[in-house]
C-alpha cells in the first residue's frame, strides 16, 4: 500500500473471471445465470456491468466479490483463487481486499457515520491508517458530520459514508451493487462523482452494476450482460449511447 | 377476523415457539400442582378411611398435666368395661411413642420423626387386627418385639435376631418374634414400627395399666353412635372420643389442610413463573405486530375498525394460549406422577393411590394459559389498534416505536421511589408490622423498576459496554448497542430475568446473615462441649440423664428440661437444669444476684420477664406445680435473656419431683479435654449406643443450623427455576426475534468481513449483555430487599449483622452470563448460517 499508482499498475488486472459459470437447480427446472463468461476488471479502472434483470449482472458481481459460490470456472483477485477458499478465508478476503457498496443498508443504525466508516479495519482489529481516511472523508465532504448517526443523515449522506468505508480500507477492488438505485438524481450524481474520483485521484478500481444508463455513463468502461453471457462492451461511454444499445438489445431480445 | 388471526398463528408458529413453551411451562407448573396435590389428598384419605374402617369407636386421652398426675390415661378398668358393653366386637387399648432400629451400620431406619413404638394388643384369638403377621408372631412378653416388613428388610433382621431398639433413653436389645403388614400411617411414610408387648410398651411411654387410646369394634349391626354415648359415659372426662367414621372425615380434613398449605405455596411460585411469562409474551406480539405493520394498515385502509384490530390480535393470542395451555396439562399431568415417584425414590413416602384428574386442574390451566396470553397481548393489541391506514401506503415498514419514555420514566420513578420509601420505613419499623410495609413496597418497587427498566437499560449497559469492547473488540462492541436498540424489548426480557433473581437474591441474603448470626451466637453462648438430643426431636427420660452424668470424663452435665410453673398465678415455661453446672454449659450473664443460689431451691428469673412482672432479686413468689401442688419459690437471680433457656431457670430435681415423665429435649456436656473423638464415643456409650441418639459438638451445631438453611435455600431456589427457565426462553425469544429482525445489516457485516466467529460471538454477547443487565437489577433489588427483611428480624436474633454472601451473587452473575450464552446458542447460530445475499437483498 506504500507505493503510489503508476503506468505499470493501471495496466495490471485486479479482478479477473475466466470461463465462470453458475448454475442453479438441475435438470428441467434448470437455470444457467453464468454461462461461460471471461472478463478482467484492470486496477484504477471504473467498470460498470450493466443488463437487463435476469441477465446475470449481479450473479456476475456477487461470485467476483466472493459473496456468492460458482458452478465452474475461476475467479482470481488480484492473486487470489477463489474457488477453493472455504468460508472463512473469503470472509478475510473480502475483509481485507475489497470494498463493498450495497443499496440499501450499508450502514450499522448503531454506529456514528466515522465508526461506519472505520468499521471494515475496526473488523480486522486494524488501525486505520488516519491520513488516508481524513483525506477521503475530505473527498467525500461529510467532515461536519462524522458523528452523526445514519439516520441522521439523508439518503445521499449515508450513501457517501458508504462509499468512505469502501475507500477507507484502501480495498483492491471495490463492487457496488446498485449504489444509485435508491437515490434521487442529484444524491445519485455526486455519489457517482466520488466513485469516479476515486478512481482518477486515488487509483481506485471500482466494479459497479446498475441499470441507469447516466450511473453507467460515470464509469470508464461498460460491460452488457444478457443471459449470463457477456454481449458487448463500450468503452468511455455516454449515456445516449449505453441507452442506444440498451434499446438495441431490448429490441434484438423482442424479435429473436 | 378470527380466521385472519388463525391464519397468523399458522403463518409465525416458529416465532410463537418459545411463547408457547413459556406458557406451557407456567400450565404445566399450575396443573402438576393441582393434580398432584389432589392425588396426594385422595390417597390420603383412602387411607385414613381405610385404617378406620372397622373402627366403631375410637377413644384418646392426652390429659393436661394436671389430670395427668391423677389418670396419666384409659386404665385397664375402662378397656375392660367397654369390652362389655352391648354390641362391642373387641376393643383394644394402643399406647405408643418413638423407638427406633439400626441398621447394620448402626444408624437409624427411616426418617426420625416417623419412627414409631406401640403395643400390641392381640384379641381373644391372640390376634391383632391392625397387624397382619407375614412371619413369626406377635411380642407376648418382655424382650419380645415384632418389626414392621420393610424396616426388617432394610435392616436384615430375621425371626429369632436379636434387635437393638432405641427410645427415649438408653438403648435395649429385644428378640424379634415376627415381621408384620399394616395399614398405619407412618409406616406407608417410610417410617419404622416396632411393636412391643403391652407391658413393655405402657412402662415405656406412659404407666403401667394405663393406654393413650383405645379403638373398638362392633358386632355387626351396632350403631357406632349409640356406642359412643355408651363409651362416653365409661371413660374419664379428661378422654375424647369419636365415631370411627368421624375421625376418618377429621384426618381427611386435617390432611386437606395439611396439603392446602403445601398447595397454596407451589402455586405462587407458579404465579411467579407466570408472571414471568407475561413479558416473554408481550415481547413477541409486540414484535408479530410491528413486523405486520402495513398488513394491518391495510385492513384499516379497507374499512376495519381498531377494535376489530385489537380483537384480532387478542384472538391470536387466545389460540396461542389455549394450544399452549393443552400441551401445559399434559405435562402437568406427566410432572404430578414425576413428583410422586420423586418424593418415593427419596424415601418421602407417600400412600399407592390412582392419578386423581378432576375438573378443577384442566379448568384451571385452560383458563390460566389462555387469560395469561390475552392479557399480555393486550397492550401490543392496543398498540397496532392505533397503526393509521396510511401506514399501509408508506413504502418501508414503521420503525419500532420510538415513542418517548417520558411518561413512562416518570411513572415507573415514582413507583420505584415510593415502594423504597415504604421499604425503609418497614425495615426502621420492625417486627410483623414492618414486614408488612416491606412486603408492600417491594411489589411497588419491582412493579415502578419494571416500568423504569428501558431507562436503566441504557446507563447499565454503558457500563458494561468497554469491558465487552476490551476483551472482544468489535463484536462485543456491537453487541453492546445492539443491546439497547429496542429498550422496551431489552428492558422486559431483562425484567423477568431481574424477577426470579430478586427473590433468589433475597432469600440468600436472608439466609446467610440469619445462618451467620446463629452461628455466632452458637458460639458466643455455648460453652458446652456437647449438646445431647433425639434424633425424633423428642425429649430423653431421666434414665438418659442418669447416663450421661455417669460418663468418664464428664465435668459439667445439665439437662435442659422443659417445665412448667405458675408463679404469682401467671403461667410461664422453666428450665430445669443442674445447678452449678449450668453456667460452665452456657453463658449466662448475671444482671442480679447469683445463679449459685439455684442450689439453695432459688429460681433464676429471666431479665424481661422480670421486669414486665416486677419480680425482684429476693422476692418470695407462690408457685403451683403441673400437680397442682403449692408452694413458694424464692428469686435468687436476674439474667440477661438467653435463646438457649426459659424465662425461667430452677434446679431439675424440683420440676422432676412434681412429674410423671420429665421430658428432656436437651442435656448440655462438658468433658475432660473438650470435643475429642474418644469424649463422644464415650458419651454415645453411655446412651448405649443409641442411633436415635445424636451427640453434636458445636461445630456439628453450627452446621446443623447452617444446613437447614441451606436445605431451606435449595428447596427455594429449586420451585423458582421454573420462572427462571421461562426468563430464560426470553431471552431466546428476545435473540431470535433480534436476528430476525437485523438479517439485512448481519449480511452486510458478513459481506464487508465479519467471519461467522464473530457474527455467532455478536449475538451471544448481546444475550449476555442483557442477560448480566437483569441479573445486575435483580442482584440489587434483592439485596436491597434481603437488608430490609433482615433488619426486622434484629430485635429477635441478637448478633445480628447483615452479611452480603458475596459467592453467591458471583455465582449468580456467572450463571446469568451462562444464561446468555445457552439463551443464544439457537439465535446466533441462524444468525451465522444466513445466506448473505438474500439479507441483503430481502426487502
Amino acid at each position: 500500500m506504500t507505493t503510489s499508482p503508476t503506468v505499470s499498475r493501471a495496466t495490471a488486472v485486479a479482478a479477473r473471471a475466466t470461463d465462470l459459470s453458475k448454475v442453479y437447480g438441475q435438470g428441467e427446472t434448470q437455470v444457467v445465470a453464468l454461462d461461460h463468461v471471461t472478463v478482467d476488471f484492470r486496477q484504477g479502472e471504473f467498470t460498470a456491468i450493466m443488463g437487463p434483470s435476469g441477465s446475470g449482472k449481479s450473479t456476475l458481481m456477487h461470485c467476483v466479490a466472493g459473496l456468492d459460490s460458482f458452478s465452474s470456472g475461476s475467479v482470481r483477485i488480484g492473486e487470489t483463487e477463489l474457488g477453493t477458499l472455504k468460508d472463512k478465508q473469503l470472509t478475510q478476503l473480502r475483509r481485507d481486499k475489497i470494498g463493498f457498496i450495497f443499496q440499501a443498508f450499508n450502514l450499522l443504525p448503531t454506529l456514528t457515520a466515522l465508526e461506519n466508516i472505520t468499521l471494515p479495519m475496526d473488523i480486522a482489529g486494524r488501525k486505520p491508517d488516519k491520513q488516508w481516511v481524513d483525506r477521503v472523508i475530505d473527498m467525500i465532504g461529510l467532515s461536519g458530520r462524522l458523528s452523526h448517526r445514519p439516520a441522521q443523515l439523508s439518503g445521499g449522506q449515508q450513501q457517501r459514508v458508504a462509499v468512505a468505508r469502501a475507500l477507507a480500507s484502501r480495498p483492491e477492488i471495490i463492487f457496488g451493487d446498485e449504489p444509485t438505485g435508491n437515490l434521487d438524481s442529484r444524491s445519485g450524481a455526486e455519489v457517482l462523482g466520488f466513485l469516479r474520483n476515486s478512481v482518477r485521484e486515488l487509483g481506485q478500481t471500482v466494479v459497479m452494476v446498475t441499470h441507469d444508463p447516466v450511473a453507467a455513463s460515470y464509469a470508464d468502461r461498460v460491460i452488457f450482460l444478457a443471459d449470463g453471457r457477456i454481449v458487448d462492451e463500450m468503452l468511455s461511454p455516454t449515456a445516449d449511447g449505453v441507452l442506444d444499445r440498451m434499446k438495441a438489445f431490448d429490441a434484438k431480445g423482442r424479435t429473436s | 377476523m378470527f380466521r385472519t388471526a388463525l391464519r397468523n398463528v399458522l403463518a409465525h408458529k416458529a416465532r410463537l415457539l418459545m411463547t408457547v413453551l413459556a406458557v406451557m411451562l407456567g400450565v404445566a407448573f399450575v396443573s402438576g400442582t393441582l393434580v398432584f396435590t389432589d392425588t396426594l389428598s385422595q390417597a390420603f384419605r383412602n387411607q385414613s378411611a381405610k385404617s378406620y374402617d372397622d373402627v366403631a369407636v375410637a377413644v384418646s386421652m392426652y390429659p393436661s398435666p394436671e389430670d395427668a398426675a391423677k389418670t396419666p390415661g384409659l386404665s385397664q378398668d375402662v378397656i375392660d368395661r367397654i369390652g362389655k358393653l352391648d354390641g362391642v366386637a373387641a376393643v383394644s387399648g394402643r399406647v405408643d411413642g418413638f423407638a427406633g432400629v439400626p441398621d447394620k451400620d448402626g444408624k437409624l431406619i427411616g426418617v426420625g420423626w416417623s419412627n414409631k413404638g406401640t403395643n400390641f394388643a392381640p384379641g381373644a384369638d391372640g390376634k391383632d387386627r391392625s397387624y397382619d403377621f407375614t412371619q413369626g408372631a406377635g411380642p407376648v412378653r418382655d424382650g419380645q418385639i415384632a418389626l414392621d416388613k420393610d424396616t426388617a428388610l432394610k435392616g436384615g433382621y430375621k425371626v429369632g435376631d436379636t434387635v437393638r431398639v432405641a427410645t427415649n433413653g438408653p438403648v435395649k436389645e429385644y428378640t424379634l418374634s415376627g415381621v408384620f403388614t399394616t395399614e398405619d400411617g407412618a409406616v406407608s411414610a417410610g417410617g419404622s414400627l416396632v411393636l412391643f408387648d403391652t407391658s413393655v410398651a405402657q412402662q415405656q411411654y406412659l404407666k403401667p395399666g394405663f393406654y393413650q387410646d383405645a379403638t373398638v369394634v362392633a358386632a355387626k349391626g351396632t350403631d357406632a353412635d349409640k356406642l359412643l354415648d355408651e363409651v362416653l359415659k365409661i371413660v374419664p372426662e379428661a378422654a375424647t372420643a369419636q365415631t370411627g367414621q368421624a375421625l376418618a372425615d377429621q384426618q381427611a380434613k386435617d390432611i386437606e389442610a395439611g396439603l392446602g398449605a403445601l398447595k397454596q405455596v407451589l402455586l405462587g411460585f407458579a404465579g411467579i413463573a407466570l408472571f414471568v411469562g407475561v413479558f416473554l409474551i408481550a415481547n413477541t406480539f409486540t414484535m408479530l405486530v410491528a413486523q405486520r405493520t402495513k398488513e394491518l394498515a391495510l385492513m384499516r385502509a379497507v374499512g376495519a375498525s381498531r377494535k376489530q384490530i385489537t380483537r384480532s390480535v387478542l384472538a391470536e393470542a387466545g389460540v396461542v394460549g389455549l394450544v399452549a395451555s393443552v400441551v401445559g396439562y399434559g405435562m402437568g399431568i406427566a410432572l404430578a406422577v414425576g413428583l410422586r415417584s420423586g418424593m418415593n425414590a427419596f424415601d418421602l413416602k407417600v400412600p399407592d393411590g390412582p392419578l386423581v384428574l378432576g375438573a378443577t386442574p384442566l379448568i384451571a390451566a385452560l383458563s390460566v394459559g389462555v387469560l395469561i396470553t390475552m392479557l399480555a397481548a393486550w397492550l401490543p393489541g392496543r398498540r397496532a389498534a392505533k397503526i393509521p391506514p396510511v401506514a399501509a401506503m408508506s413504502s418501508v415498514h414503521a420503525a419500532a416505536s420510538t415513542k418517548s419514555l417520558v411518561v413512562r420514566n416518570s411513572i415507573g420513578a415514582a413507583l420505584t421511589a415510593l415502594g423504597a420509601v415504604l421499604i425503609v420505613l418497614g425495615a426502621s419499623k420492625g417486627g410483623d408490622d414492618g414486614r408488612m410495609f416491606i412486603a408492600g413496597g417491594a411489589f411497588v418497587t419491582l412493579i415502578g423498576v419494571i416500568v423504569l427498566i428501558p431507562l436503566l437499560s441504557r446507563p447499565v449497559i454503558a457500563v458494561i459496554r468497554p469491558l465487552f469492547v476490551g476483551a472482544f473488540g468489535v463484536s462485543g462492541k456491537l453487541a453492546g448497542l445492539n443491546a439497547v436498540r429496542n429498550p422496551r424489548r431489552t428492558g422486559a426480557t431483562a425484567s423477568a430475568l431481574a424477577i426470579g433473581l430478586t427473590l433468589v437474591t433475597g432469600l440468600s441474603v436472608l439466609g446467610t446473615t440469619v445462618g451467620a448470626a446463629l452461628d455466632k451466637m452458637t458460639t458466643e453462648q455455648i460453652r458446652a462441649d456437647y449438646l445431647v438430643s433425639m434424633a425424633s426431636g423428642e425429649g430423653m427420660n431421666e434414665d438418659a440423664l442418669a447416663a450421661i452424668e455417669k460418663t468418664p470424663g464428664a465435668t459439667a452435665v445439665s439437662p435442659q428440661l422443659a417445665g412448667w410453673l405458675t408463679l404469682k398465678g401467671k403461667g410461664v415455661s422453666a428450665s430445669g437444669v443442674t445447678p452449678g453446672d449450668i453456667e460452665k454449659l452456657i453463658k449466662l450473664n448475671t444482671v442480679k444476684g447469683s445463679l449459685d443460689s439455684l442450689g439453695q431451691g432459688r429460681i433464676a428469673v429471666a431479665e424481661k420477664t422480670a421486669t414486665k412482672q416486677g419480680w425482684k432479686v429476693g422476692d418470695t413468689l407462690p408457685v403451683e406445680y403441673v400437680d397442682k401442688k403449692k408452694g413458694k419459690l424464692t428469686v435468687g437471680a436476674v439474667y440477661e435473656d438467653s435463646e438457649f433457656v426459659s424465662p425461667v431457670l430452677i434446679d431439675a430435681e424440683i420440676i422432676t419431683a412434681h412429674e410423671q415423665q420429665s421430658y428432656i429435649p436437651q442435656i448440655f456436656v462438658s468433658m475432660d479435654g473438650g470435643a475429642s473423638a474418644a469424649n463422644e464415643k464415650a458419651l454415645a456409650k453411655a446412651m448405649g449406643d443409641n442411633p436415635a441418639v445424636t451427640v453434636m459438638d458445636q461445630k456439628d451445631i453450627r452446621d446443623l443450623f447452617g444446613g437447614q438453611i441451606n436445605m431451606l435455600l435449595n428447596i427455594m431456589y429449586g420451585l423458582l427455576a421454573m420462572a427462571l427457565i421461562i426468563a430464560i426462553l426470553g431471552v431466546v425469544n428476545t435473540l431470535a426475534m433480534s436476528v430476525f429482525e437485523r438479517q439485512q445489516e448481519i449480511g452486510m457485516l458478513r459481506a464487508i468481513g465479519l467471519d461467522r466467529r464473530r457474527v455467532k460471538r455478536m449475538v451471544r454477547l448481546e444475550a449476555v449483555v442483557i442477560s448480566l443487565f437483569g441479573a445486575v437489577v435483580g442482584i440489587g433489588l434483592g439485596a436491597f430487599l434481603g437488608w430490609a427483611i433482615g433488619e426486622t428480624l434484629k430485635s429477635s436474633l441478637p448478633g445480628y449483622a447483615l452479611v452480603l454472601p458475596w459467592d453467591r451473587i458471583g455465582v449468580f452473575l456467572v450463571l446469568a452470563g451462562l444464561v446468555g450464552v445457552l439463551a443464544a446458542m439457537w439465535p446466533a447460530r441462524s444468525a451465522a448460517k444466513l445466506n448473505m445475499l438474500n439479507a441483503i437483498k430481502a426487502e
